[in-house]
This record gives C-alpha cells, sequence and structure tokens, in this order.
C-alpha cells in the first residue's frame, strides 16, 4: 500500500483544484454587479459653521426622532459639544444628553464658572464624516458596513454581527450600538431624505444655518463654493481618514 | 508511501466543502465587491435600496404652509422665521391623516435652548436676546406672555 | 427604559471629565479572555512541537499532554467571542463572508486551519492506540463498551495498518503537522495581536510591536498553563497512588520529574524575557517621542493603572516569578508559585491592554472606568461579567477531561506514534 510521493501530490492538488471553482463563481461575477452599481455624479460633503451653532440642540432632537434612535438613551448619532476655555488656560467640555435638550446650565459638571473667566466660548456640531477612507469599513469582518458611490457610509443591519471592531476603529466616536437592533449604528446624513432631495434632520431643524450638505462634485453647489474658496477645516486629519465634514471657525482647542 | 496518512486530509476537503456548499445556500446572491475597491465596497447590494426606502419623519416648512398660511405668514413676517414649525410641533409624517393635531410644546426648557443667557464672548449663543431661567418669571410658560409665533417685544 | 433597550457598555463605564457621547468601553472582559484563551492554545501547541519538531526527548510527557490540552482549549478559544457578539446567531458571518482587510475576518480560516492540523496530529499520535481499543473492546460486553468501540471505530477513519511502517509513516506525518503547526499556531495569536495594534484610532493599541508582543506573552501563557496542569495531574495520580496501596506501576507513577519541568522552565523564561522587554520598548518609545496621546496615556498608566501595569503585571507577573526560576534548587512548589504568577501576569497584561486602551477618551480629555459586573442580574451582565469570565476558564478543564476518556495523554506506558 504505498505509493510515490508524485501520487501523492497529483491527489492533493487534484482534491483541491475540484474545491476551487466553488469559490471561483462568487468571485467572478463582481463584474456584473459594478455595472449595477456604476458611478456616482453625487459625493456628498457636509460644512458646519461654529460661529452660528448657539447650542439649541434641536438638531440632535431631530436626529434622533427621524432615525428612531431611542429618545433617552445615550446615544446619539449627531451631538453638540461645548467648549468654555478660561483665562488660566483651562478648556472645560461638556455634551450633556450630546446636547439633546440644549444647553441651558452654566456648570459644566457641577463646576459654576464665572461669566469674568471666560476668554472664549463656543459649540461645536459633530457626526459621522462619511470619509473617503473609513477605518471603521476597513476593520469590518464581515462586510456590513460599506461605503456607497455616493461617499456615504452605511450599516446592513440584517448582517452585522454586533463584534464592535467599527466602533473601535473610527477616530471620532461617531458609531455606537443601537440599543434595540443590537447592530453598529452611526450617522448617514439622512441617506433615506438626500437620495430624495430632501435635507437630512439636522440641517432642515437648524434654525441658524450652522449645518450644510453640498455636493462636491457640483462646482455651483454653495457648499462647495465655500470649501473651495475658503478657509476651512477637519477633524482629526493626522488619521488619514479624508473626513468629509468641514468646520468653519475650527478652534485648536476643539477635540 | 502509506496512503492511510492522507486521510485526515479527506476530511479537512470535507469540511471545506460543506462550508463552500453552505456560502451558497446562506450568503445573499447579490453580495459582492459593488464599490471601487474590496476594501470599501464590498457589502450587500439590496441594503442601499433598503436604506433608501427608511421611513421620512419631518416634512419641512414649506408643507406646514399648504395648509396653516395664517400661522405660516406670521411666524414668516417674525423674528422666528427660520424655526422650523416641527421643531417645536414634532414631525408632521402623520398629520392629519393619522394624527388630527399634533402636540404643540409649552415648555420653558424649549425655548431656553436659545434664550437662556449664556455670557459666551465670540459666539452667536450670547448675541441672542436671552434671559436667566432660574429668575425670569420661573412658574410661568413662556408663551404666556410671548407669542411663539410673533415674538416681539414691543408688543408686550 | 424598557428591557430591551440595552445600551450596550452604559452598565459598567464610568465617566469622567469629558468623554464622546456614543463612548463606552464596548470591549469588555470577554475581548480580556479571548486573546487569553488563544494565547494559551497557541502556547501549548509549541510546547508540544518542541519535543515532535526540535527532539527535546526530555519534553515528551508533558508533550503528549499539552497537544491534546490544546485541542481540549480551542473551542474555549471561540466562546469569549459568542459571549460578546450582539448577534451571536450571526457568528458564521465572517466565514461566509470574509473580509479581509480587517483581522478578525481572519479569524474563521486561521482558527478552522489550526484545528484541523491539531486534530490531525492527535489522530497520527493516537491511532495506533484507536485500533487497539478496537480489538480490545470487540468481545467485551455492555452497551457501554459497544459505544466506546463504535467511537473508536469512527476515530480510526478505516485506517487499521498497525505495521511498522505505516507507524512510521504516522511518526514522520505528526512531526510534520507540528512543525507546519507552529508558524500556524504563531499566526493564529499574532493576528490576534494585529487586531489591536493595527487600530489608528487608540493611543494605546496602535502599535507595530502589538503582534510580536502578544505571542511571545501568549507562549509564556501557555508553556505555564501545561506545566501547572501536568504537575497537579502527576501529583494528584501519584498521591493517589501511594494511597490506594501502589496499584499502579512505579514507574508510571513518580509524580512530576523535576527534569522535565526545569527544562521546560528554561523555554518559559526566555519567552518570559522576550514579553517584557518589547513591552518596555514600546513603552520607552512612546514616553520619548511624547505624541499628541502622551499626556493621557501618561496619566493612565502612571496614573489611574499605576497598580495594575507596574505592580500587577511588571513585578507580580514577571519579575517576582523570573526571580523565583532562576535561583538554583528549584522545587515543585516554587515552580508552581512562579507559574502561578506568570499565569496571572500574562492575564493583567491583556487587561491592561484592552481594558487599559479604553480607559481615556477618544477625546484625549477625559477618562472611563470599568466596573465588572459581579453579581449579574441580567442575560448581558452574566456574560460580560466575572461569572462569564470564570465560566470561560473553567471550560477548557471540563473538555480535557471529556477527551481524555478517549485520547489517553497522560499514559506514559503506552507505545504511540511517537519518535
Amino acid at each position: 500500500m504505498t505509493c510515490s510521493r508524485r501520487d501523492f501530490m497529483k491527489q492533493s492538488l487534484g482534491a483541491l483544484a475540484a474545491a476551487t471553482p466553488a469559490c471561483a463563481v462568487v468571485l467572478l461575477t463582481q463584474e456584473d454587479a459594478r455595472a449595477a452599481v456604476g458611478d456616482s455624479k453625487v459625493r456628498w460633503a457636509f460644512l458646519v459653521d461654529t460661529e452660528k451653532c448657539v447650542g439649541c440642540g434641536l438638531c440632535v432632537s431631530a436626529c434622533k426622532t427621524e432615525n428612531e434612535t431611542p429618545y433617552d438613551a445615550p446615544v446619539t448619532r449627531t451631538w453638540v459639544e461645548r467648549y468654555v476655555v478660561t483665562k488660566d488656560g483651562e478648556t472645560h467640555i461638556d455634551s450633556p444628553l450630546g446636547g439633546r435638550d440644549g444647553f441651558i446650565d452654566d456648570k459644566i459638571r457641577d463646576q459654576t464658572i464665572e461669566p469674568d473667566d471666560i476668554a472664549k466660548a463656543f459649540f461645536v456640531p459633530k457626526l459621522c464624516n462619511q470619509c473617503e477612507n473609513p477605518p471603521c469599513v476597513q476593520v469590518c469582518p464581515v462586510g456590513a458596513t460599506y461605503q456607497t458611490n455616493d461617499g456615504v457610509v452605511l450599516v446592513d443591519r440584517t448582517w452585522c454581527i454586533g463584534c464592535g471592531y467599527c466602533i473601535m476603529a473610527c477616530p471620532y466616536g461617531v458609531r455606537f450600538f443601537h440599543p434595540v437592533h443590537k447592530t453598529a449604528e452611526k450617522c448617514n446624513f439622512c441617506y433615506h431624505r438626500i437620495t430624495q432631495g430632501m435635507e437630512p434632520a439636522c440641517v432642515q431643524a437648524c434654525p441658524f444655518e450652522a449645518r450644510k450638505l453640498g455636493d462636491l462634485r457640483d462646482p455651483e453647489d454653495p457648499v462647495t463654493k465655500v470649501i473651495s474658496n475658503e478657509r476651512v477645516a477637519v477633524l482629526k486629519d493626522e488619521y488619514g481618514t479624508k473626513p468629509h465634514v468641514f468646520y468653519l471657525g475650527l478652534d485648536e482647542k476643539v477635540r | 508511501m502509506y496512503k492511510h496518512v492522507l486521510r485526515p486530509l479527506w476530511v479537512a476537503l470535507a469540511v471545506i466543502a460543506v462550508v463552500l456548499v453552505a456560502r451558497q445556500f446562506m450568503v445573499p446572491a447579490d453580495f459582492g465587491v459593488h464599490g471601487k475597491t474590496f476594501t470599501y465596497g464590498f457589502y450587500r447590494l439590496g441594503n442601499v435600496e433598503e436604506w433608501k426606502a427608511f421611513p421620512v419623519k419631518y416634512q419641512g416648512q414649506s408643507r406646514c404652509a399648504k395648509c396653516h398660511t395664517e400661522n405660516s405668514a406670521e411666524i414668516a413676517g417674525s423674528k422666528h422665521a427660520n424655526i422650523e414649525c416641527e421643531n417645536c410641533h414634532g414631525p408632521g409624517v402623520n398629520h392629519p391623516k393619522q394624527v388630527k393635531k399634533l402636540p404643540i410644546n409649552g415648555s420653558r426648557d424649549l425655548c431656553l435652548r436659545c434664550h437662556q443667557f449664556l455670557p459666551y464672548p465670540g459666539s452667536l449663543r450670547s448675541e441672542l436676546p436671552g434671559i436667566d431661567g432660574a429668575k425670569h418669571m420661573r412658574r410661568s410658560e413662556c408663551r404666556k406672555c410671548h407669542n411663539p409665533h410673533h415674538p416681539d417685544l414691543e408688543d408686550m | 427604559m424598557s428591557a430591551e433597550l440595552v445600551v450596550h457598555g452604559a452598565e459598567w463605564t464610568a465617566k469622567e471629565l469629558f468623554v464622546y457621547p456614543n463612548e463606552f468601553i464596548y470591549w469588555s472582559i470577554q475581548i480580556v479572555m479571548y486573546p487569553y484563551m488563544t494565547g494559551l492554545v497557541a502556547g501549548a501547541f509549541v510546547l508540544s512541537s518542541l519535543y515532535h519538531v526540535f527532539g527535546q526527548k526530555d519534553l515528551k510527557d508533558i508533550a503528549q499532554f499539552s497537544l491534546v490540552f490544546s485541542l481540549a482549549l480551542l473551542p474555549v478559544a471561540a466562546l469569549p467571542l459568542l459571549l460578546h457578539l450582539q448577534q451571536p446567531l450571526r457568528a458564521a458571518n465572517p466565514l461566509l463572508t470574509p473580509h479581509f482587510t480587517s483581522a478578525i475576518a481572519a479569524f474563521g480560516i486561521v482558527f478552522s486551519t489550526y484545528g484541523l492540523i491539531v486534530l490531525s496530529e492527535i489522530w497520527f499520535v493516537y491511532r495506533k492506540y484507536f485500533v487497539e481499543q478496537v480489538a480490545a473492546l470487540r468481545d467485551q460486553p455492555g452497551v457501554s463498551s459497544s459505544l466506546r468501540r463504535a467511537v473508536y471505530r469512527v476515530l480510526t477513519l478505516g485506517a487499521y495498518d498497525t505495521s511498522p511502517g505505516a507507524i512510521a509513516a504516522d511518526r514522520k506525518a505528526a512531526r510534520i503537522l507540528a512543525a507546519v503547526g507552529i508558524p500556524v499556531a504563531c499566526f493564529l495569536h499574532g493576528y490576534a495581536g494585529f487586531i489591536f495594534g493595527s487600530v489608528k484610532a487608540n493611543a494605546l493599541w496602535m502599535s507595530p510591536l502589538m503582534p510580536v508582543i502578544f505571542i511571545m506573552s501568549a507562549v509564556v501563557s501557555g508553556i505555564a498553563l501545561c506545566m501547572l496542569t501536568y504537575i497537579v495531574i502527576m501529583e494528584w495520580q501519584a498521591f493517589r497512588s501511594r494511597r490506594c496501596g501502589g496499584l499502579r506501576k512505579a514507574s508510571e507513577i513518580s509524580g512530576a520529574e523535576t527534569e522535565i519541568i526545569g527544562k521546560a522552565s528554561r523555554y518559559l523564561l526566555g519567552f518570559l524575557v522576550a514579553a517584557i522587554s518589547l513591552e518596555l520598548l514600546d513603552l520607552i518609545f512612546r514616553g520619548y517621542t511624547a505624541m499628541k496621546s502622551w499626556d493621557i496615556l501618561r496619566s493612565v498608566m502612571y496614573g489611574k493603572d499605576f497598580v495594575n501595569i507596574f505592580v500587577l503585571q511588571y513585578t507580580l507577573g514577571n519579575l517576582v516569578p523570573f526571580i523565583l526560576l532562576v535561583l538554583p534548587k528549584l522545587t515543585i512548589r516554587r515552580t508552581v508559585v512562579a507559574l502561578l504568577l506568570v499565569l496571572f501576569g500574562v492575564f493583567m497584561m491583556r487587561w491592561n491592554v484592552v481594558i487599559g486602551g479604553q480607559a481615556f477618551s477618544l477625546s484625549f480629555a477625559g477618562y472611563m472606568h470599568y466596573e465588572i459586573p459581579l453579581i449579574p442580574h441580567s442575560v448581558e451582565t452574566f456574560k460580560e461579567g466575572v461569572l462569564g469570565a470564570l465560566m470561560v476558564m473553567a471550560t477548557p478543564f471540563f473538555l480535557f477531561w471529556m477527551i481524555n476518556k478517549f485520547v489517553p495523554s497522560l499514559r506514559r506506558d503506552l507505545e504511540t506514534g511517537q519518535s
């Protein structure tokens, strides 16, 4: 019952070759799939004007209602941060319930700050940056989160296994586990609204036009014009994510 | 060579075959690379349409104006023109077919979102007309004296 | 809040100063257990391979045992992940649609490959025993005997040739698998280190050294656990034979051989030194280059986590066992203390990486404290609490006991397919 080394190689390779076509079938049909999606004419981008934000929090409240994030849960797709910089160089930052009820208390974590001590103070709305190189998509083990051809990063609730790797990989902290669906969740620029010509809920709700959505592929778009012609900044660009939420009036103290 | 040493290999290949067959049944047909790269474009294509079909809640001022012409005109001519009706009245998606009357939020906290004065130099917040909510008429609703659709101090 | 509305992580996270609203400690005790258990798997296999591949004859007995123990540990490595997943019923998805740019996607493939290698190697080593059992149980009466015989028949995979040539082929195959298995075992645990090391968003985890640190400490923990379990079992058998008046042959039961233990400790020390050197190198580099994250990292490592890192892990978990094992005239008792401390030290390393990496906010302006659930009051607080962790720790011993009923890894008189 002996066989030569050549026979062994032949037998094993033959078996492996038999197994290969099965997986090849899945890979070869990508060409057709790509044709179905096509190249997009739109690339969504967001513009936040921190000079205009008053911290009313109506955007956070609207987002929660529009996107069915449980209203009382301490998680939210978008939030507003308050920065109070005192004359001694200390920075006090808070975001009670993400700014859902606005900022009515002048105390930050039960600490009173005297008006005369304040050097500067401002509000910074934050949301998913729909990065060009999203690290959250890179680390998803199952392909449950992905980038659409118009630049928005979505999550497939039927396929997400809830491992949380994407949440750990996001440098901006925009992701969380949906308390009811138990899958990863984050802002998606109200994809269901913008694809029908409406504005995201937060953009519509803001009374001061601190939030705007635009299309970078349209040179006449007012947001595109601001991003191209005025001085704008992004958050944490050192991570190489190429975020697409641009800020006017972003202070160096912003985390 | 003794052929029996290949037995574990056959078992291994059988396991792999089972997984590959299972994939054919358990993975949706539209799952694959749909974007420019495998890194960012590996997903189930049908999910995009599912998100597009997500129900819209907020309708926007222009829809309210179609029926509520007087209130719309009043607020449009006031300093509150840029505040969406639904910011105070909630989303209008089911109105008027399923929900006859939208709620009216008359709480102080709603007004204080903007009008609680905060002494923040450089921020638009400190330029809004504001009060100290803990002191000014703290037992009454703001709308008792201020008309939310036309909050003109001169009228008082 | 209703019962089904659970903000994962909110219950055991206490926030201090400014933390982003959506930040909680999402990766808790089970994610500490997962690299710990995979580390034990890899380490046990490497120990077994030291005998099979590098011909360290003194390690034959412990190698035999650690190979089977490695198999008992393998399913337990996947258990913490099943307990952690928010959607455990979809646990097969990484095998169905693996997104290979993710380190976690490698899990299904590497884990399965490694499992097949370990199972195959055990088959080659014990095939002769299975064949002999089929023959021995043929004329035995009783249902349990015929059931056992049926199991052994399946285990032979139909290969009944026990001629010297066939056995020699078995031994060669086992050696090849042991050699092939070493890089796979390293990969199994190296990629677990890559899971953390490649997360650029986490200032503590992001480091190219992470995969290597994880492999080194994994081998340390695997060797330590095998040595410890081996000592415990051998001493227990010796104790039992003394009490029962020597029912077993004296040559079989002589307690844990000091020579074997001494040899294995040398290897343990080597990997221990490598692991601690890399960790200190990482720390020194961070302090020297002082990147944006250094301020908050320093306050976490030298402040809040000082005891966890420098006292529990570095001193109790590394320095003390090092001294204990290096001092001359090594006794079994001193070894046991050193091994327990090493196992504790490796656990603390996993804890300090996973929990420590979430001790500070992404804002670098706040902290999160992990308050591990002790008494569970819901499914989540059981799965991600102390009881869930203890359950994971206990399972490999139970599995080993079950496997050992069919694959006797502790009997020294057995002429198995080993060289």
